[in-house]
């Protein structure tokens, strides 16, 4: 039945695909069949590119007829964060400046999907340029969260995780800044993963923070998301920031799931003030669980965190005031008030009032204070050195254990409305995924139970060195595992939402 | 107050935004919020401390002065607002003299 | 028309000491952009090199050529500059449409090369130039203005950007201030410009064309009174598009600062446009707020460490500076200054020395290339390399001529054919039958014809009117069709009359 299709894990998917039980148009058309239901309510989509994909099926069944090899993920759906590039798709990256942008080209991750054969379904909901916590500053309206339609779905990868969650996708991609990915998954309830920063290219990636943008991917299941992860990863040439080196093997370790004798830090400053109780219980039965399955668990201070909010809204904002730039209405996008009357500057000054929401507007004016000449090394400056401060005592922190853990985000998911316009309220919900941003390690959230206040999703966050991302999936899958015999079911089978 | 109305007036024009004076009114504050929170890092001690701009520790990253495909101008000229003899056409620039 | 008040030169000069400061950037010859692999082909059709990357598309990525690097570096260690061993690209923010992010990447605080020199000869002396730093950057497109008058931006209408230019590397030379130039400043600044541009072209990095715009220039300026300690303050002068313009912009800031100065104002610091229809400068746009680039490291790049090896391959293979290649074949060649400065000026020094390379005496050579070649290439109005004539065939021909083969009439005739084309030196003496007649019979034969046809003239030379001679020479050579040898004829003649 085409709805059990969608209930179905990318890699129960990828096994029905290649006994050939079921095809990749068949798959394709299930997916767009529970868009077209549900997507009315949830807004993951901005774009949905059914004859595309349904092309794309058929290119992939075509191939599995004439017995020509084909990747795991051939024929499998994917839901793509409308910031990569897609040649023949839109991209707005959530804005009215970039309103009925077609780039002539497709972003590297894009590409290596495309020729894995995997299914692009379209393009997905986000903050405008990656710029928030809740998909709430998209220009096109916000997503809601498939566990209560009146409540986020994080962000700023909100639309990705919320296709993810609704099953409109069983896997999708989108980037982590300031924890875009991982604060999204976990108040949806699926998994999320920060790669190693310069592990998935960025060529295609229309640039938030580039010493900090991060592609990776969403999944149901921990499984899936390291499929995803390392089909979208290895070394670049057309991305100078790109990492040279073998991808981790994260689907073996996601396969092994063995935690024994592994030692699990508990970073003490990522708890307290401002965490919901029931977050903070579901972290701390997913600590001790962790510990049965023969972790060692201490206690690890990571004493400069506390900075690491500040640090993150001087480097990030000041990185993207630059390069916000180049959308001025002269190449591309909106082109506002050009009649005649106006020159070059005005133009590009209006046309950037209109096509830029409040927060992008924020950011960007909080950069050019930052990088301002008299202001630099009090701000800028100065939070860059917080970040070598960050990267200390992570450094210090792996020395001791080979993996950290925290929660995810201080709270569930919030109502809509609720912190929209109080961006100090809003930038809290990344107060556990910055660190690792600034520290451009690995970082994964895996559902950890509901909290009991709410029933709503809690994530738990591991984190590991850089290139140590299979220790990531390690740690997620044997949690995972262990969850899901002791609910008996997985965790999204309890999304009312829908 | 970390920022005053006029200073993020002037950033608004230097980062070529058009503001409104109610923008102006509900932005300013914000700002001073944000900027007095993030002024935290100043309370670190960092002396002797390097900054970090690139968290890869890469360097040396090079191509070789080969040709690569380009984009045909028609590509390139696509998505342009407006075009004329195979340009992009803008309005008139304020020049230099 | 200027308005500006100027003092005469000499009279400015007489109270006022100037300092001077240039700076130049350089088109690299590469074949490809800076961070991309477009090609550079100069005058191509519009936008028809242009990819993501250097029209700035969203999402795209810079990857740095190493073959500008090299350059740079080449350009750095000629000017006797320290090399980095580490340095890295910073972002140089602001809007104008001919750039296609509204950030330059450039180098800020860290540029690759420091702290070296080039020695100017003027006058008679030698001015030590400082170089205070190179740089590399990207270039931005081109701007066609329509509408106004002239094709200038006063009152154009609109604009047309073509980005084939966008993104070819550039590099920034900039001088330390120079003082002491006195009277001579003008024509120290040509002279820099001149020695620097030949120095490039000797390291095959760049076509250094001013006319092409692959040689630009800005000249700085300031005055102070004679005998201050202070130095006053300095303008900058741009569209500086020729070496005759380098000497009339200094020289019309010269007058016009002393003019302010005498009055007892302030002279402005600002930005300042030459104008090559009459040699003045006017003051730029004068704008509200200074500048603020904000520069901070490029985030997309990472840092550039040359290898200590590479660069000493690089210092090994220079060739030789033309400075010290001057002063070499003064000294191998026995030439005063005024000589080696006559060959300079006539752009004959490669030819004389290739010459002398093939055979031919530096004398010789000399003679041939300033003489007889130098007034054919003034006639057809090209440059003497431009010549339809070899180094080798001019030696060959001041071989035949040494050898007696030829008198210089008859290597004069030679020399014309080979420029129309007939063929080679040896070609021509042999189809035109061109050889001296040194064949004592038939010189005999034609000397006594003369002898016996002029019996007056021989009455004249017998009474010791010995110059009466060169009237019989002049008949040999008029029976010989001017291929007798005629310092032979003479002696032949003196021979048999006195």
């Amino acid at each position: 039945m085409a709805s059990e299709l969608t209930r179905m894990t990318a890699a129960g998917l990828s096994a029905a695909l290649a006994s050939k039980e079921v095809s990749a148009t068949e798959v394709t058309q299930a997916h767009l069949d529970r868009i077209a239901a549900v997507d009315g309510r949830v807004h993951a989509f901005l774009h949905v590119a059914a004859d595309s994909a349904l092309e794309q099926a058929a290119t992939v069944d075509e191939k599995r007829r004439n017995g020509e090899p084909l990747s795991p993920l051939a024929g499998v759906p994917v839901a793509v964060k409308d910031v990569f590039t897609t040649t023949g798709l839109p991209t707005t990256c959530g804005s009215r400046i970039l309103e009925g942008w077609h780039p002539p080209y497709d972003a590297t991750i894009v590409r290596r999907l495309k020729q894995a054969g995997a299914v692009i379904l379209g393009k997905t909901n986000m903050d405008e340029f990656a710029m928030g916590s809740s998909t709430e500053n998209s220009a096109y309206g916000t997503s809601r969260n498939p566990w209560d339609l009146d409540r986020i779905p994080g962000g700023s990868s909100g639309g990705s995780s919320a296709a993810v969650a609704a099953y409109e996708a069983p896997l999708a991609i989108g980037t982590d800044t300031g924890g875009s990915i991982r604060q999204p998954a976990a108040v949806c309830g699926v998994v999320g993963t920060k790669p190693t920063y310069g592990g998935s290219s960025r060529y295609g990636v229309v640039a938030f923070a580039s010493s900090l943008d991060t592609p990776g991917p969403f999944g149901r299941t921990v499984l899936d998301a390291a499929l995803l992860h390392e089909a979208m990863s290895g070394h670049d040439p057309m991305d100078s920031t790109s990492i040279d080196a073998p991808v981790p093997p994260v689907v073996a370790a996601a396969r092994e799931a063995d935690v024994s004798g592994m030692r699990i830090g508990v970073v003490t400053e990522l708890s307290g003030e401002g965490y919901q109780s029931g977050v903070l219980s579901r972290f701390a039965e997913a600590v001790e669980l962790l510990e049965s399955l023969g972790a060692k668990v201490t206690e690890v201070s990571c004493p400069h965190f506390k900075y690491a909010l500040p640090a993150y809204y001087l480097i990030a904002p000041s990185e993207c005031s630059s390069n916000l730039a180049r959308f001025d209405a002269m190449r591309y996008g909106l082109r506002a008030g050009d009649d005649g009357t106006r020159d070059a500057e005005e133009v590009m000054a209006l046309t950037r009032e209109q096509g830029f929401g409040a927060e992008v507007k924020r950011r960007i004016i909080l950069g050019a204070y930052a990088l301002s000449s008299g202001y630099y090394d009090a701000y800028y400056g100065k939070a860059q050195q917080v970040r070598t401060l960050i990267i200390r005592d992570f450094d210090a922190a792996f020395g001791q254990v080979d993996v950290l853990v925290s929660p995810s985000t201080p709270t569930t998911a919030f109502p809509v409305g609720e912190r929209a316009d109080d961006p100090m309220a809003m930038y809290l919900a990344d107060l556990c995924t910055i660190p690792s941003d600034l520290a451009g390690n690995a970082a994964i959230s895996v559902p950890c139970g509901l909290a009991p206040e709410d029933g709503l999703p809690v994530g738990l966050q591991v984190m590991a060195p850089a290139l140590a991302d299979d220790r990531l999936y390690r740690v997620a899958a044997a949690a995972e595992a262990a969850f899901t015999q002791r609910w008996g079911h997985p965790l999204l089978a309890e999304a009312k939402g829908l | 107050m970390s920022i005053t109305r006029d200073e993020v007036a002037h950033l608004a024009r230097l980062s070529r935004i058009a503001l409104s004076d109610a923008e102006l009114d509900h932005l300013a504050p914000q700002l001073d919020q944000i900027i007095t929170a993030v002024a935290q890092v100043q309370e670190v001690a960092a002396e002797g401390i390097p900054p970090t701009s690139h968290a890869t520790g890469l360097t040396n990253v090079f191509r070789d002065d080969e040709p690569a495909p380009c984009l045909t101008p028609a590509e390139a000229l696509s998505q342009a607002p407006a075009v004329e003899q195979q340009r992009f056409k803008v309005p008139r620039i304020l020049g230099e003299d | 028309m200027t308005t500006e008040t100027l003092v005469p030169f000499a009279e400015a000069m007489e109270r006022y000491e100037p300092v001077i400061g240039l700076e130049t950037h350089v088109e690299l010859g590469t074949r490809t952009k800076m961070f991309c692999g477009c090609t550079t082909t100069f005058g191509a059709e519009p936008n028809s090199q242009v990819c993501p990357v250097c029209l700035g598309l969203p999402g795209s990525l810079p990857v740095v050529n190493r073959m500008a690097i090299e350059y740079t570096i080449r350009i750095g260690l000629a000017l006797n500059c320290e090399i980095a061993s580490w340095c890295r690209f910073a972002r140089k923010n602001y809007f104008y449409p001919d750039m296609p992010k509204n950030f330059q990447i450039s180098q800020y605080d860290e540029p690759l090369c420091t702290d070296g020199y080039l020695d100017v000869e003027v006058n008679g002396r030698t001015i030590k130039v400082g170089i205070e730093r190179v740089h590399l950057e990207e270039d931005t497109g081109k701007s066609l203005h329509v509408g106004g008058a002239t094709g200038r931006i006063h009152g154009a209408e609109y604009s047309l950007v073509d980005y084939n230019r966008a993104g070819i590397p550039l590099v920034e030379i900039v001088t330390k201030p120079v003082p002491g130039t006195g009277a001579d400043a003008p024509v120290v600044a040509r002279a820099y410009v001149t020695e620097l541009r030949d120095l490039i072209r000797s390291l095959s990095v760049s076509d250094v064309r001013m006319e092409e715009g692959s040689l630009r220039c800005d000249v700085n300026t300031s005055l102070a009174p004679r005998g201050s300690a202070v130095w006053g303050t300095r303008t900058e002068t741009k569209n500086v598009n020729s070496l005759r313009s380098v000497e009339r912009a200094v020289e019309f800031e010269i007058e016009r600062q002393a003019a302010v100065l005498d009055a007892g104002g302030r002279v402005k610091q600002e930005t300042r446009h030459f104008h090559e229809n009459n040699g003045t400068t006017t003051a730029g746009r004068s704008k509200e707020e200074a500048q603020d680039y904000r520069y901070f490291p490029e985030p997309d790049l990472v840092p550039v460490a040359p290898p200590i090896e590479w660069v000493a391959q690089i210092k090994a293979a220079l060739p030789e500076a033309p400075s010290a290649r001057r002063a070499r074949l003064r000294a191998e060649w026995n030439l005063s200054e005024a000589d080696m400065t006559a060959l300079s000026n006539a752009s004959a020094l490669d030819l004389v020395m290739e010459t002398v390379a093939e055979g031919a005496s530096p004398s010789d050579a000399r003679k041939w290339w300033l003489g007889e070649l130098a007034r054919r290439a003034n006639e057809a109005g090209i440059e003497l390399s431009a010549l339809a004539i070899t180094p080798a065939q001019v030696a060959r021909v001041a071989e035949l001529v040494e050898a007696g083969s030829l008198n210089d009439k008859l290597a004069r005739q030679v020399i014309d054919a080979v420029l129309a084309g007939e063929g080679d030196p040896d070609e021509i003496v042999e189809a035109r039958g061109l050889a001296v007649v040194s064949d004592e019979g038939e010189l005999t034969k034609a000397v006594d014809e003369a002898i016996a046809a002029n019996p007056d003239v021989v009455a004249r030379i017998r009474v010791g009117k010995t110059q009466a001679v060169g009237v019989l020479v002049g008949a040999v050579m008029k029976a010989t069709r001017g291929k007798a040898d005629a310092a032979r004829v003479r002696e032949m003649i003196m021979e048999r009359l006195t």
